[in-house]
């Protein structure tokens, strides 16, 4: 800690030099903390995925629907402990632009089977009770400013009213909420009561579009999975039943190859950073033999200023990487606002910042070594020749 | 004259001396090949993006759906109001006097990406026989075209790149059945390319559909006033309950968010990463020409003006950064063209694939951004080097 003033001073020695060299680093971090959590917001579902939560969908498609009925069938498969549905409503509110998903579910399975949506029990229970009830995420709430005990009226894409209307109204009945940033972003939802919806629409009554089923034991996972599935082969609705992680997972790799490619654009910055960096760190170092050579001279062993030189590029690193990850943490709620909720909340996961920590590491090591172990070689009587 | 013949002479000597200084000027040129090359690829894949969008639709055809649906997947038109449709006079018909209608089913089936499990949603556009009348742009370019009332299918040229199974012969399991691939399509890289096409009748029965999805038609009238009657002829009808809009519009809207994402995403990764490597690039620049103090200074004691000093630096500057921006644009050509992308379109909640485009102007944005770095970086330190007095220049070298 000591030498802390010392590797200031080195490193601000030549000012507009460090200071463009942290604008670099601090550049590639702000992008690296950008584009992970845009990684993260795709990946988010399989992080708040529940072990044993198991999804069941249709065979072929996830857009063909599966009969209410299968409910009772499955939940007495040997293992399972709970099973909820879910149908996809397809809602507009107010005009095309704010969209969000609905689902139209029965109540208690439902929440029961999330229990990390956070609701009083006074509005679960109106929301149970309620055949056209609806309770919404609070992240949707707020943004549209809506009350509980007011008229929601929806506009469903999919499923038109007995009189072939598009137009559906619910009763707002509670609100619900979660601590968990990676949680939060699946409750940018609204759910109906099934109730009402199945009896009023016209097509498609008595099915569904997925089963979530929870299990005893998450080990057993694989087993129920293909218990369920084996119940249903050769019938008109075939099932494909997986732990919600995986459905979670094969959906992120929909998006595919735009991971890889950020990935890939990362690299490239990375390394486009760390050839400039090394090379200014080089040249800086260059410029300092003999000043490095008294240090040795005043009896500073030729490791301790090894180690200096390494200490100025981990503060290097320190400074550029702290910075730009603070400048990600600062962009992101603009980032938020401007996509106007069509994307998932962006946030920064804990475990970015171990990587950004990781990657200054080693970025401080690939800059610093090279002139470190230069400067260990050092002969004095070399050094202040300037040989 | 003179200071032109100084410019010259200067010049000719910094750049005989390039390889002398080959670490130093091989950074500046790696790093601006950097930016260069990320920059020109994050944009082809924008620039590939709108070219799909672009070539799909033509203006001239309009796709009808449900009244309050946005996409195909949500609409859903019966039987009837198809035929109604094709009926309507603002129709286009074929010499035959048939009209030029396609009723279209469209429906999703779960496959792996190549060398992957994972299953993926691969939109199936079922097609009645006008649909390739109406379309003209679509071709087969390998294989047949498949028969109809049989259980076969042609696939998209890029939905065969990016799925497994979708070669000739493969046989893909639908709902109720198993499918024969019997030929590729191509349609001028629109979005259809992404698409598994098929009879649409016995798609409807394997799907258990009674009803479309959408009609696609071409207008007899392309003008406004046609479309607008055509929309009247709709309206009148209290059976229809129809919104019928031009196509390129439809396809546009469909791929708004992903549009949006793409944008975003391109041009703040090309942004901060020109902004990042600027800094780093221009650091170096300052570097090579700090070091040179003393041969400037040199050159100065020996008469040659400050004026021509640093014109000689800017193009030393320039020529490293326009290798740079060319080699960068070159990875971006060589890595990046006509490599295709598919990805999940939050629209459609369907896969729509898309190739990268490294055009011709994209490579020309690169290297003048190249060129900008080589500027930014040179001028500031050629300044300073001609400014420092010459004294002081030889004595703290």
């Amino acid at each position: 800690m000591k030498f802390l003033p010392l590797l200031w001073a080195q490193l601000f020695r030549r000012k507009t030099r460090t200071v463009l060299t942290v604008l670099s680093v601090l550049v590639a971090f702000l992008l690296f903390g950008l584009l992970e959590a845009v990684q993260v917001a795709f990946e988010s579902g399989a992080d708040s995925a529940d072990a044993k939560r198991l999804l069941t969908m249709a065979r072929y498609s996830i857009i063909e629907p599966l009969p209410m009925a299968y409910a009772s069938r499955i939940e007495r498969v040997p293992g399972v402990v709970g099973v909820a549905y879910a149908d996809w409503f397809g809602a507009k509110y107010q005009n095309e632009s704010n969209a969000f998903a609905v689902f139209a579910v029965d109540p208690a399975r439902y929440l029961a089977m999330y229990p990390e949506f956070e609701i009083a029990a006074a509005q679960r229970e109106a929301f149970v009770k309620t055949r056209t009830g609806a309770v919404a995420g609070k992240i949707l709430a707020d943004r549209y400013g809506w009350k509980v005990g007011q008229k929601l009226p929806l506009a469903s894409e999919i499923h038109t009213k007995s009189d072939g209307s598009l137009d559906w109204e619910f009763d707002l009945v509670g609100v619900f909420d979660s601590e968990d940033p990676a949680v939060r972003a699946n409750t940018e939802i609204v759910l109906i009561n099934v109730a009402h919806f199945d009896e009023a629409r016209q097509f498609g009554r008595g099915k569904t579009g997925w089963y979530i089923i929870r299990i005893a034991d998450a080990e057993q996972a694989r087993a129920i999975a293909a218990d369920v599935d084996r119940m249903f082969l050769n019938s008109p609705d075939e099932t494909k039943t997986a732990p919600e992680k995986e459905f979670a997972l094969g959906f992120a790799r929909q998006i595919g190859d735009m991971g890889a490619l950020v990935t890939r654009i990362l690299i490239a910055v990375f390394f486009t950073i760390l050839i400039l960096t090394g090379n200014t760190m080089a040249q800086s170092i260059r410029e300092r033999i003999p000043e490095l050579a008294i240090l040795k001279t005043l009896g500073f062993s030729d490791t301790a200023v090894t180690a200096l030189v390494l200490g100025e590029a981990g503060l290097l690193f320190v400074i550029g990487a702290g910075l730009g990850m603070l400048a990600a943490l600062a962009l992101l709620p603009a980032l938020n606002g401007a996509t106007g909720g069509r994307f998932p909340p962006l946030f920064i996961d804990p475990e970015t910042w171990v990587w950004a920590a990781g990657v200054a590491v080693v970025m401080a090591l690939a800059v610093g070594l090279p002139p470190g172990l230069r400067v260990h070689r050092l002969r004095i009587v070399d050094a202040l020749a300037g040989r | 004259m003179t200071s032109l013949n100084q410019i010259l002479q200067i010049t000719l000597i910094n750049l005989r001396n390039v390889p002398r200084r080959l670490g130093t000027s091989l950074v500046v040129v790696v790093g601006i090949a950097g930016v260069v090359g990320v920059l020109v690829s994050v944009l082809a894949m924008g620039e590939g993006f709108r070219h799909t969008l672009a070539s799909t639709g033509r203006p001239s055809r309009v796709i009808m759906l449900r009244a309050g649906s946005d996409a195909e997947m949500s609409s859903g038109v019966a039987r009837d109001q198809a035929t109604l449709l094709g009926s309507l006079p603002g129709v286009a018909r074929d010499e035959a006097g048939r009209p030029l209608v396609s009723a279209e089913l469209f429906v999703m089936v779960d496959l792996p990406r190549h060398g992957q499990t994972d299953p993926n949603n691969v939109p199936v556009r079922g097609v009645q026989p006008a649909a390739f009348a109406i379309r003209d742009e679509v071709r087969i370019v390998e294989g047949r075209h498949y028969e109809r009332g049989v259980r076969e299918v042609i696939v998209g040229r890029k939905a065969a790149r990016q799925f497994a199974g979708l070669g000739i012969g493969s046989r893909i399991a639908f709902r109720d059945s198993d499918w024969t691939v019997v030929g590729t399509f191509e349609s001028g890289g629109d979005v259809h390319e992404s698409e598994i096409w098929a009879d649409a009748e016995v798609a409807m029965s394997a799907f258990r559909r009674s009803g479309f999805q959408s009609v696609t038609a071409a207008l007899a009238d392309p003008s406004e006033a046609g479309l607008a009657a055509l929309k009247a002829a709709i309206a009148r009808d209290r059976r229809l309950s129809i919104n019928a809009l031009r196509e390129p519009e439809y396809y546009a809207k469909q791929a708004s968010i992903l549009s949006k994402l793409i944008g975003v995403l391109g041009y703040s990764v090309a942004t901060f990463m020109a902004i990042g490597a600027t800094f780093g690039a221009l650091n170096c620049m300052y570097s090579a020409i700090a070091s040179r103090q003393t041969e400037i200074a040199t050159l100065r004691a020996i008469g040659f003006g400050g004026a021509p000093v640093v014109v000689s630096v800017m193009i030393e500057a320039l020529a490293l950064a326009l290798v740079g921006g060319a080699l960068g644009g070159a990875l971006a050509y060589v890595y990046c063209d006509g490599a295709s992308l598919s990805t999940l379109n939050f629209n459609t909640f369907s896969q729509v694939a898309f190739d990268f485009r490294v055009t011709a102007g994209l490579l020309v944005r690169g290297l003048v951004w190249a060129l900008v770095i080589g500027a930014a970086g040179g001028l500031l330190p050629a300044i300073r080097a001609a400014r420092l007095p010459v004294t002081v220049a030889l004595r703290t070298a």
